[in-house]
């Protein structure tokens, strides 16, 4: 049972915050990510949680007692880093080792606990090799079983599987998400690839600027971002944002992207839940896949131009010119033949998301 | 590189080691003149053109060791006979092996001074690498106030030659009772090359990732336990490499020897040139001191040769 929480943790380098204010709670078992950009101060919580960096204000909390003032000897916490961080005199085994040592357990003790850590990680033919010797994929095994051994409180990892090459990282990812259903520890894990965040965390907690922006499951994150940044950062292709005009129609609400000279039709509904929210500060943010495209006109669907096609395999992205702006649309792979073809988009208006443009916040409108 | 090379290329390397080798053999040629004359008879030490092809003897080596007088007559033939093959030696250059009143041999002065040269260099060594290892470890791994200002404070105690305070030095020592001891030598070579020791080091420390003691911190470790078990092994190359710069700074050491210490604590620098001017100068004797002096220093560097090479590169290869 580890529970761990962050409550109101400043940090400043120099005269930068960078961490600004933080709350966070994660329970037992739970598969925490931390993602942003770098630079958001991620990096700087995990190491703050492990004891590696002083905080200056607020508590760490590990079950229930602060611990910002223990030496990170002392807080039974494991850590993988980026660099992997094996000692490159030391064997496999001497490695894995390493951590037990410093506990007051037999020799015969530390040998079957190396080994059973060793036989769950699949590297016990490499027990007797020096670092140097290993792949990539092998050195982070490697140093997850280092953190594994000692069964500690949690987990924090560093972008543990950034150094690695994309088929690698697949594959290690998956085995994360394996190792962590069977043991079970509370993981925190530090990362700024969105796939990793999503695929692998009970709960995302999104950073920016050093402040936290939201902290909900990875479906939350996607389908109900809290504010701008949230709902650009998260979901590739990025969500398209466009500032909107909402005027009141017969039996509709009519939506005006870029100025174009007719506006996408909405629920009327949506006037309501606006509230009277001042129009000229107003955002429209849809994802790619929220914008509908057909070859021939039909109610609702507005005109538009395709200005490039790009591939992707299994499906292409569209960029649509309406008005001004620039909406990205994904569609069937080769649905649309290529630039300057003439088609029909329309909104989909129950993934249509509204922001206020001046603070970037999520009106939380659903329709 | 191409696997193939054309023959352009093979005769430029042929003439790449022809000229690696002549190099070789200038740098090489002192050396080969102090350890042929070092195994010479005296009479073959000082002809011209120089004697190269000769029956090699190691009666220089017996000269050095011990304490001589010149023969006034020739020893009888009991003598001679009595003699132990190595005194023979003595008598056959015209000299004789000084002993005391109850017979025992006495040794010359050089063992001494070679223990001397030992002692002071192997501790001022250890005492400078150790303590310049700590201490560009911190500067290295702690936010320090006035960082730069204090290593340049370091660097600029070698920016006088040394010898330039060697009167004012002198003075001092003598004040302090530290004149002909050890501990005076060991003090003033730990002080010249600490300022080196710091600089060389926090280069080799710079290039650790600190990542390895955090990992070890994390690990359950105190900070003096990951730079035992972590930080001192991986600077393993770097210590090799400033120990042996350390060691030879303070081997060869000359000016100040002279200068600070005469009979007990003496090194050998001074006091081989010192044989030159009592009597005839026998230059075999001379080459034998100098011979044997050259030998720690290249055990040494044989030894922590992997290191060195290693040590001088570092930095330079992506690891």
């Amino acid at each position: 049972m580890t529970q761990i929480e962050l409550r109101g943790v400043q940090k400043y380098f120099g005269a930068v915050q960078v961490i600004k204010d933080l709350n966070l709670k994660i329970d037992d078992n739970e598969f925490i990510v931390l993602l942003g950009q770098s630079g958001c101060g991620k990096t700087t919580t995990l190491r703050a949680i492990a004891g590696l960096e002083t905080i200056d204000g607020g508590d760490v909390l590990i079950d229930g007692k602060p611990v910002q003032h223990l030496k990170a000897a002392d807080r039974d916490i494991a850590m993988v880093f980026q660099s992997f961080s094996l000692y490159p005199h030391m064997s496999v085994y001497e490695n894995i080792a390493f951590p037990l040592r410093a506990t007051r357990k037999s020799k015969a003790e530390i040998d079957s606990e190396v080994r059973s850590v060793a036989k769950t990680l699949q590297i016990s033919d490499l027990l007797a090799r020096k670092p140097s010797a290993l792949s990539g994929g092998d050195m982070q095994r490697v140093a997850i079983g280092r953190a594994l051994v000692r069964r500690p409180k949690a987990m924090l990892m560093d972008e543990p599987i950034g150094a690695l090459d994309a088929k690698l990282r697949e594959e290690m990812r998956a085995e994360i998400k394996r190792l962590h259903i069977k043991q079970g520890s509370t993981t925190i894990y530090v990362t700024h690839d969105q796939i990793e965040a999503m695929s692998l965390a009970d709960r995302i907690v999104i950073m920016h600027e050093g402040v936290l922006q939201q902290v909900g499951s990875p479906d939350e994150v996607y389908s109900r971002p809290a504010n701008l940044f949230v709902a650009q950062f998260v979901g590739s292709p990025v969500m398209n944002v466009a500032d909107v005009a909402v005027a009141e129609k017969a039996s509709s609400a009519s939506v005006t992207v870029g100025g174009a000279a007719t506006g996408f039709e909405f629920p009327r509904a949506l006037l309501s839940k606006l509230n009277g929210h001042a129009s000229d500060k107003l955002a429209l943010g849809i994802r790619p896949e929220g914008v509908i495209v057909r070859r021939e006109a039909a109610e609702g669907f507005l005109p538009v131009e395709a200005q490039i096609v790009e591939p992707l395999g299994s499906f292409d992205i569209v960029d649509l010119k309406i008005g001004s702006k620039m909406l990205r649309a994904r569609t069937r792979s080769g649905f649309v033949s290529g630039p300057g073809v003439k088609v029909f988009a329309r909104i989909d208006p129950a993934q249509a998301h509204f922001f206020d443009t001046a603070s970037g916040k999520s009106l939380g409108v659903r329709l | 590189m191409a696997a193939v090379t054309t023959s352009t290329e093979r005769s430029l390397n042929k003439l790449a080691i022809v000229g690696v080798l002549i190099v070789t053999m200038i740098f090489l040629a002192p050396i080969y003149w102090i350890a042929s004359t070092a195994f010479k008879p005296r009479n073959l030490a000082t002809t011209i053109p120089p004697t190269v092809v000769f029956q090699p003897e190691i009666s220089p080596f017996v000269k050095l060791f011990t304490k001589r007088s010149q023969l006034r007559t020739a020893p009888t033939p009991e003598q001679y006979a009595a003699a132990p093959w190595w005194e023979r030696l003595v008598f056959d250059g015209g000299e004789k092996v000084v002993r005391s009143g109850r017979g025992e041999v006495q040794w010359s002065g050089y063992p001494n001074r070679f223990m001397n040269s030992l002692i002071v260099a192997i501790t001022s060594t250890v005492l400078a690498v150790g303590m310049g290892t700590f201490t560009a470890y911190g500067f290295s791994r702690f936010k320090i106030k006035g960082e730069q200002d204090l290593l340049f404070f370091i660097l600029s105690t070698r920016m006088l030659p040394p010898v330039v305070v060697a009167i004012p030095m002198f003075l001092m020592y003598r004040v302090v009772g530290l004149n002909d001891t050890h501990w005076g030598l060991i003090i003033l070579y730990t002080a010249f090359n600490l300022s080196f020791s710091v600089w060389l080091m926090k280069g080799f420390m710079d290039e650790i990732p600190k990542e390895y003691e955090e990992a070890a911190l994390v690990d359950g470790y105190t900070r003096m336990e990951a730079f035992f078990k972590i930080v001192l092994p991986e600077a393993a190359t770097g210590i090799a490499a400033t120990a042996v710069f350390c060691f030879i700074t303070a081997w060869n050491e000359y000016a100040f020897a002279l200068i600070m210490t005469n009979r007990r604590a003496q090194t050998a620098p001074p006091f081989i040139p010192s044989q030159v001017g009592s009597g005839l100068p026998d230059w075999t004797v001379i080459a034998a001191g100098t011979f044997l002096f050259l030998l720690p220093v290249a055990i040494f560097t044989f030894l922590l040769r992997n290191h060195l090479l290693r040590g001088m590169s570092f930095g330079a290869i992506r690891k």
